[in-house]
């Protein structure tokens, strides 16, 4: 409830300096924090609006809506857990940059693996330690700027020639439906192998470094006991929630893994 | 697929990532006009010099590799909500398998984009509560107890998503696996650059199933 207070008590103050109205500059002021929300309301509406024309289509199509319901379940508890990590990014970069930047940078766009090293580099280049809150505009400013303009690539590449990309992957379809399925599974296996290969990383450094192993190794069990209880015991439900379930299972586990071993 | 929804997808895709960006940009800009504190060009030359040339780069590699995976409703929403990685693509993945589609179809592509929109929306939204009531969350999310959940969260979701899809395409995935197993042990540091080596990971795993699907394996 304290930032509701904050977003109504900072509104416009104003101070005189060198005979130029000059508003006192405050990091979680309301005009940053309303300028932020309308944004994240756009990317809301935009969301709204590819789920309803995606519904739409899907049923034209004849897609059983109880199959929609199925993928509405799972993709729903599935986003619960990496969402509040995403708090924990915010509440991160807050303490240097206030909660508006954050608050936006995180919930359009961006990933905590870009956000912070981007802040912390527009940081170093104005000499301004990441450790204290902001408390000049033209330095916030210039991060804003960085943060914005440094990550956006991909944004516009989608937006310029998503549909050359997409209509090559058709095109390799037509050639070779088979090799096209492949190649796509290929991509995917690629992205998955990089992840789990990260996870390894630290692994000479003693049995410390084997906690993210020994995670991995208990959701994949956790998986398979999931994929126990649907297959074989006829358990339907749970099918939707394997992969929540697994993967709140062993964040769960890693608490005394990491006790055990750190 | 057929022509008119896939077109009118990218019409519709164009538009608002068009207004995305534009979007995007107003928050700097209002900040910088509201507080009369345009940046200097020097200073912000050089604090986007530290970011543009690996971030750029990243972007257009994963624009590349991930947009194929999401389908065009699918990429059109994931770029602009973000977090692609570590939650859109593996829950867009997983709701094509549980509906039993198959990705580059427009079933996969309709299940895709309705995944990642619901994905967006709840994120949105507990980000949003998250933002609100802070001072009580913080002291929780920031507890010693919790901090091994957070900090293991990646290796949790890769873990269970493995099972399913490298048992299904075992073939396919050893030689990638093999190459980044070895190459994240030998150099340990690389461990905060894993989205430069995703592009990485998927052309050694074409390059493997190319030579396996000529040979008659896969």
């Amino acid at each position: 409830m304290q930032n509701i207070e904050y977003i109504f008590t900072c509104f416009t103050l104003k101070t005189l300096k060198d005979g130029i109205y000059l508003r006192e500059f405050n990091l979680n002021s309301a005009f940053l924090f309303i300028t932020a929300g309308v944004i994240v309301l756009f990317v809301l509406a935009q969301s709204i609006f590819f789920l309803r024309q995606s519904w739409l289509r899907a049923k034209e199509l004849g897609i059983e809506a109880q199959v929609l319901r199925r993928v509405v379940r799972s993709s729903l508890a599935f986003s619960i857990a990496p969402s509040i990590a995403i708090i924990l990014g915010v509440i991160t970069l807050s303490r240097f940059l206030g909660l508006p930047l954050p608050w936006l940078r995180l919930s359009v766009l961006g990933a905590l693996t870009y956000e912070l090293p981007a802040a912390t580099s527009a940081a170093a280049a104005l000499g301004v330690p990441v450790s204290e809150g902001v408390t000049d505009p033209k330095t916030y400013s210039t991060i804003a700027w960085v943060m914005t303009l440094g990550i956006m690539s991909g944004l516009i590449i989608v937006t310029l020639f998503l549909k050359k990309i997409q209509g090559g992957i058709q095109s390799l379809k037509k050639r070779d439906t088979r090799w096209g399925e492949i190649f796509l599974t290929a991509l995917f296996m690629g992205m998955i192998s990089a992840f789990l290969g990260m996870i390894f990383a630290d692994i000479t450094a003693g049995l410390r470094g084997w906690i993210p192993v020994f995670v991995m190794i208990i959701s994949s069990l956790l998986m398979l006991i999931c994929g126990f209880f649907v297959k074989v015991l006829k358990v339907k439900w749970m099918e939707d929630y394997a992969l929540p379930i697994s993967m709140l299972g062993a964040m769960a586990l890693s608490i005394p893994i990491t006790r055990l071993l750190g | 697929m057929k022509t008119s929804y896939s077109e009118k997808v990218h019409t519709w895709g164009r538009i608002w990532c068009s207004l995305a960006i534009i979007m995007l940009m107003l928050f700097p800009a209002a900040a910088s006009i509201y507080y009369s504190a345009w940046p200097d060009g020097a200073a912000l030359i050089k604090g986007l010099m530290g970011v543009v040339p690996i971030f750029w780069t990243v972007g257009a590699i994963e624009a590349f590799t991930y947009s194929p995976m999401l389908g065009s409703g699918g990429s059109y929403l994931g770029f602009v909500t973000g977090n692609i990685a570590n939650l859109k693509l593996p829950c867009a993945l997983n709701a094509m398998e549980i509906a039993g589609v198959k990705p580059g179809t427009e079933e996969g592509e309709l299940i895709s984009t309705i995944s990642i929109a619901v994905s967006s929306i709840v994120t949105t939204l507990i980000i949003i509560a998250g933002v609100l009531l802070l001072s009580r969350l913080q002291p929780i999310l920031e507890s010693e107890l919790l901090a091994p959940a957070f900090a293991n969260i990646l290796p949790a979701l890769f873990g269970a998503l493995a099972v399913v899809f490298i048992s299904k395409n075992w073939k396919i995935a050893l030689i990638p696996l093999l190459f980044m197993l070895v190459l994240f042990i030998a150099v340990p540091s690389l461990a905060g650059s894993v989205s430069v080596l995703v592009p990485v990971g998927a052309i050694i795993a074409i390059a493997a199933a190319r030579v396996l699907y000529q040979r008659g394996y896969l």
